[in-house]
């Protein structure tokens, strides 16, 4: 007589996914909104065979001894898992699935987005509508840099980055760059973005993307020096990872006229909070990490977790795994 | 006698050196609008004035200037502030900037249809009063563009500026209403439709078209009603497109689900208007041009124009 294997999902998430789940497993959940505190997760990981998380959940050797040695699968539903202990997970024979190419359109989106409100001054702009600031048409009144003619730096030519630069480049972009630690020639070419090191994307951008994977080579590498190396009226925009950016050395960039203007859809920490030096700046732009936000890809997310799961349970291939390097 | 000619603005450097070098130019030299005394006395003996939006070039002014007048300039592309039938009965040449203009145009429209759709202004306030909690998979979630419907009124240099720059965000369909078809659709395979389709399909809707007797308060109460349900309108062209009052209501009913405007009518809208505090409509202060390039460019056009037109070279 077999037993349904056991799975804890974390977080009250979009259907699609425990309802696949519920197909093949027993389903306990923390269905609500608000992240579940560490010791309540702990206790309901005991003896499960799998857990399907979200990034606010820190999955290290404490959690996965906590789980024991029924658990077999980890799937985080984001593309970033730098909040996963992959190591950790590989030593005990846990596999960890996270869910890449579902979010990628909302991201780029989302992205672009946040470059054309920094660029083109909207916070500004709807905040002088609202105070009563908005008088007769001026000429050179809250202008901006605005895409046409601009050279756009990539820094990060993963999915996302290919995404947005495709996304980009019917504004009138003069010359899209890009830099990774690899070059992509095929998918530069199609794109028609251009290789250059990191410190030529600095130098000539009018634009600066991160796209990077926070990792250990990528922490905190937007600091003082790079900030330097940018134009004074480039606009730097991150939906990558909160932790790409040393914060302090950006606001005082942002501040002293280093760079022009700055939109952040993450932070460090996250939430911001709401007496950040950042916030007090009419050229910084802060979103809530909404950049996945769409109710088509966080249901995508949702079922490719599960999928994610049910495949490991399965001893099948999984169709997102992440590995320990 | 020389040519001479008045600004009634101070504009771009960039434009002001090109009369400066070939005509006699005099101009307002304040940021803000000439009071309407001043620019009957400052218009009068000009051969050629260069205008904005903000100043209208009535029957009063064309008198004022008197019969020498000829050319009338304006930084910017519309030209509804000034009296246009008047000025071709006193062989007055009116000229814009509309090629300079367009690109910016475009890419504000677009920079509103994502803001809306993805509801940016809702995620700017929730950081800066403290909304923002641990990352939550439902929060503040906008609607893609992905399999959507783009719906363009009028596919003129913006118009189609904006579907070319819409496209590669896997749209599923752009369609266009306008007086007949344009060549250059077929480029962005978009397709004609009539007004009635293009209401009821669309799911984001961008209004494009000039203010003619046939646009004027046409998005009113009658053609929302036709909208799609979670739909979005869009409005970068000219406030007096539509009706504000209706377009409040509707927005109250829930179609369109919310509207994005750079134009009102009149501009500015009036503090206490039930839009401006309609949470479903954000509303911009006309930056549809506000690039530091596009007005650099605009002021360097208005200019070129206003000396060729004077001086035939």
């Amino acid at each position: 007589m077999s037993t349904k294997p056991k799975v804890f999902i974390t977080r009250r998430v979009p259907e699609s996914g425990p309802t696949l789940l519920k197909t093949q497993c027993e389903v306990a959940q923390w269905n609500k909104d608000d992240p579940i505190p560490r010791n309540e997760l702990l206790s309901s990981v005991k003896g499960v065979d799998a857990l399907f998380c979200l990034l606010t959940e820190k999955i290290d050797g404490e959690l996965l001894d906590a789980a024991g040695t029924s658990l077999k699968v980890v799937g985080t539903m984001s593309v970033g898992y730098d909040h996963v202990d992959l190591q950790a997970c590989a030593e005990r024979g846990v596999k960890v699935g996270f869910t890449p190419n579902v979010l990628t359109n909302a991201v780029a989106e989302l992205t672009v987005a946040l470059l054309l409100a920094t660029s083109r001054r909207l916070k500004e702009a709807i905040r002088a509508v609202e105070n009563g600031l908005w008088g007769t048409w001026k000429p050179m009144w809250l202008c901006g840099p605005g895409l046409e003619g601009s050279t756009v730096g990539i820094v990060g030519f993963g999915r996302i980055g290919m995404a947005v630069a495709r996304c980009l480049k019917p504004f009138a972009v003069n010359c899209m760059l890009y830099t990774d630690f690899a070059e992509r020639p095929a998918e530069a070419k199609e794109i028609g973005a251009e290789f250059r090191s990191l410190d030529e994307v600095l130098a000539a951008s009018d634009f600066v993307l991160a796209c990077v994977a926070l990792t250990p080579d990528t922490k905190e590498m937007f600091n003082k020096d790079l900030f330097k190396k940018m134009k004074k009226t480039s606009v730097f925009i991150n939906t990558s990872r909160g932790g790409v950016v040393q914060q302090d050395d950006l606001y005082q960039a942002l501040v002293s006229g280093e760079i022009g203007a700055a939109g952040l859809d993450v932070t460090t920490p996250e939430p911001l909070p709401t007496d950040s030096p950042l916030l007090t700046l009419d050229n910084c732009v802060a979103l809530p990490h909404i950049a996945s936000a769409t109710h088509n890809s966080r249901g995508a997310m949702s079922e490719l977790t599960a999928r994610n799961i049910l495949s490991a349970l399965n001893s099948q291939p999984m169709p997102s795994e992440i590995k320990a390097s | 006698m020389s040519v001479q000619a008045y600004i009634t603005r101070q504009i771009p450097e960039e434009g002001m050196s090109i009369l400066k070098k070939k005509l006699n130019v005099s101009s307002w030299c304040s940021e803000n609008v000439m009071p309407r005394e001043d620019l009957l006395k400052h218009v009068k003996g000009m051969n050629g004035i260069l205008c904005t939006i903000s100043d209208n070039m009535d029957k009063e002014v064309l008198d004022a200037a008197g019969p020498q007048l000829k050319v009338i300039s304006t930084l910017s592309v519309g030209t509804g502030h000034i009296d246009v039938s008047e000025c071709k009965k006193r062989g007055i040449e009116v000229l814009n900037t509309p090629d300079v203009a367009s690109d910016s145009a475009a890419e504000f429209t677009v920079t509103l249809v994502l803001l809306v759709a993805r509801r940016l202004l809702e995620g700017m306030d929730a950081v800066k009063n403290g909304e923002w909690g641990l990352w939550k998979p439902m929060w503040i979630c906008g609607f893609e563009m992905g399999g959507r419907t783009l719906g363009i009124h009028g596919l003129g240099r913006v118009g189609f500026g904006i579907a070319r720059r819409l496209k590669p965000f896997n749209i599923e369909r752009i369609i266009y209403h306008d007086l007949y078809h344009k060549e250059y659709a077929s480029s962005v395979g978009a397709t004609l439709v009539d007004l009635p389709t293009l209401l009821a399909e669309s799911d984001m809707l961008c209004i494009c078209c000039a203010p003619t007797p046939q646009t004027i308060k046409s998005f009113n109460k009658e053609a929302f009603a036709k909208m799609k349900e979670g739909s979005i309108l869009i409005n970068t062209s000219r406030g007096v497109i539509v009706d504000h009052n209706d377009l409040d209501a509707a927005l109250k009913a829930g179609r369109p689900m919310a509207a994005g405007l750079d134009v009102t009518d009149p501009e500015p809208l009036p503090i206490d208007h039930p839009l401006m505090k309609n949470p479903k409509c954000i509303i911009t202060p006309h930056q549809g041009t506000s690039t530091w390039a596009t007005r650099i460019n605009m002021a360097k056009a208005a200019a070129s124009n206003l000396y060729i037109s004077l001086l035939g070279h």
